[in-house]
């Protein structure tokens, strides 16, 4: 049964790194839904944060040859709703004089800020979970959408749990 | 004190006595260090045989065995040698020079990304940045290398770096702590896991134990032999577990897998509980897993917790160190001892398909009896290496290993050009007669390794078995694609004797089974090289008598 997982990963911060963590993952031939790289409150420490959808066998594997690389300190394998996760939407949408208003409608529903704005066009910043993402931008498609860049999701075990190095 | 001079004394502090290696500009640092040192630096005729050596060394002593080689095509002529050792998880360090820091990335002059390259199978790497982390990098490497599931580390050193001025840095005599690494604690089991694993071997009517090479590397084949004794259990092993148990043992059933005995696939076949030690279950060991998770209960013991639930699902899962393990049942398995009935009902497998061996002259040797002929005069202090193809097999399964650590071999890479390179550095080990099986195949990927031998002494007795074809594709062209005969030809090959007297090394040709005494007694004679020439009937089978009935009489 495939069912969408996060796996977050604290990891030294060297160079290479992540083309380790990756290269595992495509030498598998397992796809990785989404990514996310940064820097931790611990110094030497980044996170990793990978979205896979794949059944609990397979992502069980991949963990287990994850936590077999040198550089891997620890990870932590989640069900996708047992976090709290967020990643940033950036979007371009086209616009004239007469819908302008509309866009911005929706954006405030979205609790979505105006980043820039221009003659023919509107560009938005959004954070939130894929859902809200994603719905955001089938509310913007009729607009007609120039240009999107997301990031990976971030993510955050709910409660006092906590990924220590 | 230079980069070289650090990579040179750290060496010298990890043990390192040898290395194989062969120079070039970004290695040379390094190379111009060793006269003086502790460490001799065996020069090789290709790279890729200064890794097998390597190999070799390692899987003889035990300890990671070491080589170096410049930057770019001499990196990547390493990798065979890398990937082979990650395969059978033999440790290894290996030493290449990188074009100079500010030049890194801008395509320089023998400019590879070797650590990139080597990622997927090195168990882990390293590219320099600063030279003082130098000593601190070899350490963590010697202690990745030869802790948990060994395997080879690779150090990518630019010549900046090499040639750079540092102070040595102040060591400490703490022990080596990475935080992503620990491979201590892993050794004991889970009492819970045990205590199970002692039921399920109770409460079976049929129980095997299938050992694999994991037995040998956590050098538990003392522990594994009493345990065998002490239980009865019938035994079986997959090829990187030849010599775990004694070859001529009453309780030894032989390989399993696609080269093994056919009455040791039935013997795991029939059995109700299958104790897995150490061993990964390659396709080639076992084809059906599922098949086999079916028909019979699975106790995986394994110190790698990554190989569990990977090829096959056990029943019972054990991370483990296989040493540690057995110490572990063997208390609470003190009082058990197989039932009579089992072990009639295997040992009548075994003697059904017992073939005896032809050993009428008819124009060629029958390899099979040779390797046993071999075995029988070559003593158990010999080493033996082969290369991959039809005399790999026929030594796994006609050789009398005493001891697993004199069998050496490429099972899981199954690489070509490996026996007599890894023969070499098992010589410089050991300093044991060692002997090196070959195909008139392989042996072609071995030849300038002959003047490695020649240069330092090492005085391997090789063996070819020539039968003038690929012989193990031939086969398989023959089974598998109607005996389209293609490109397995070894038409053109040099006369071997008079290439070995070119090396100045003594050979003989046999070609019947009534001078294999004859040609046993010259290669095992003193402390020198040796070539024997031995012609095989190039339409042997691999598998033995059993289906060479269907074979045709005539080359076609």
């Amino acid at each position: 049964m495939e069912s969408k997982y996060i796996l977050s990963v604290l990891v030294e911060d060297n160079s290479g790194v992540l083309a380790k963590v990756v290269g595992l993952f495509s030498r598998r031939g397992f796809n990785i839904h989404s990514l996310a790289v940064g820097v931790t409150n611990i110094e030497g420490v980044s996170r990793i944060t990978i979205e896979v959808i794949g059944d609990e066998l397979t992502v069980e594997q991949i963990s287990k040859q994850l936590n077999k690389l040198i550089d891997v300190i620890k990870i932590k394998v989640s069900r996708s709703d047992e976090l709290v996760k967020r990643g940033l939407l950036l979007v371009k949408v086209k616009i004239s004089s007469k819908n302008r208003t509309e866009v911005i409608q929706i954006a405030n529903i979205f609790r979505a800020n105006i980043v820039d704005v221009s003659q023919s066009t509107i560009t938005a910043e959004l954070t939130g979970g894929d859902t809200k993402l994603n719905a955001f931008l089938d509310m913007l498609a009729p607009y007609g959408i120039e240009e999107t860049a997301m990031t990976g999701m971030i993510a955050l075990e709910r409660g006092t749990n906590v990924l220590k190095a | 004190m230079t980069g070289a001079q650090m990579v040179v004394k750290t060496l010298e502090e990890n043990g390192v006595t040898t290395i194989f290696g062969y120079p070039g500009a970004a290695n040379c640092p390094i190379i111009d260090r060793l006269p003086g040192s502790a460490i001799k630096h065996i020069l090789v005729r290709n790279e890729q045989g200064a890794a097998h050596m390597a190999s070799g060394y390692a899987r003889v002593t035990n300890k990671p065995g070491v080589c170096t080689a410049t930057s770019g095509p001499g990196a990547t002529n390493l990798i065979t040698g890398i990937a082979t050792a990650y395969m059978d998880s033999v440790p290894m360090i290996a030493i290449t020079g990188q074009v100079v820091s500010n030049l890194l990335g801008r395509d320089a002059f023998q400019e590879v990304d070797i650590t990139g390259a080597t990622h997927p199978f090195t168990k882990h790497n390293y590219l320099i940045r600063n030279g003082l982390d130098l000593p601190k990098v070899i350490d963590e490497a010697f202690y990745i290398a030869s802790t948990g599931r060994p395997g080879p580390v690779l150090i990518d050193i630019p010549m900046d770096i090499l040639k750079k001025e540092y102070d040595y840095p102040e060591r400490k005599k703490e022990p080596i702590v990475i935080r992503g690494y620990k491979p201590i604690g892993m050794g004991k089991a889970h009492e819970m896991q045990i205590k199970k694993v002692a039921e399920a071997v109770k409460a079976s009517q049929k129980p095997v134990i299938l050992a694999g090479g994991g037995v040998v590397l956590s050098n538990a084949t003392k522990e594994f032999r009493h345990f065998v004794q002490m239980t009865g259990i019938p035994t079986v092993t997959t090829m990187t577990g030849v010599g775990v148990i004694e070859g001529k043992s009453d309780l030894n059933y032989g390989m399993i897998g696609s080269h093994g005995i056919k009455s040791a696939n039935m013997t795991l076949n029939h059995s109700d509980l299958v104790i897995i030690l150490g061993s990964r279950l390659g396709d080639r060991s076992v084809a059906n897993a599922a098949g086999l998770e079916k028909r019979t209960k699975l106790i995986h013991i394994d110190i790698d917790p990554a190989e569990i639930g990977k090829n096959i699902f056990p029943d019972i899962p054990v991370v483990g160190d296989v040493k540690d393990v057995l110490s572990q049942l063997e208390p609470l398995l003190r009082d058990y001892k197989v039932s009579p009935e089992w072990k009639e009902y295997v040992d009548r497998i075994r003697s059904d398909w017992k073939v005896e061996e032809e050993t009428q002259d008819n124009g060629f040797v029958n390899p099979r009896y040779f390797v046993k002929k071999l075995s029988e005069k070559a003593g158990s202090d010999a080493y033996v290496s082969t290369e991959v193809g039809q005399n790999q097999i026929w030594v796994a399964n006609n050789y009398n290993f005493s001891d697993p650590r004199h069998f050496i071999t490429s099972a899981g890479f199954g690489t070509m050009g490996y026996g007599l390179p890894s023969a070499i550095g098992a010589s410089v080990a050991s300093g044991s007669t060692v002997i090196s099986v070959m195909g008139d195949g392989s042996f072609q990927m071995d030849l300038p390794e002959m003047g490695t031998m020649r240069q330092w002494d090492i005085p391997v007795k090789m063996v070819v078995l020539e039968n003038h074809r690929l012989g193990m594709v031939h086969e398989h062209q023959f089974i598998n694609y109607k005996s389209n005969y293609y490109a397995v030809s070894l038409e053109g090959s040099p006369d071997f004797c008079k290439l070995a007297d070119a090396y100045g090394i003594p050979s003989m040709r046999i070609s019947e089974n009534s001078e294999i005494d004859k040609g046993i007694d010259a290669l095992l004679d003193g402390k020198k090289s040796f070539l024997l020439v031995v012609e095989v009937d190039p339409f042997e089978p691999t598998g033995g008598a059993l289906n060479s009935h269907y074979l045709p009489k005539e080359d076609k």
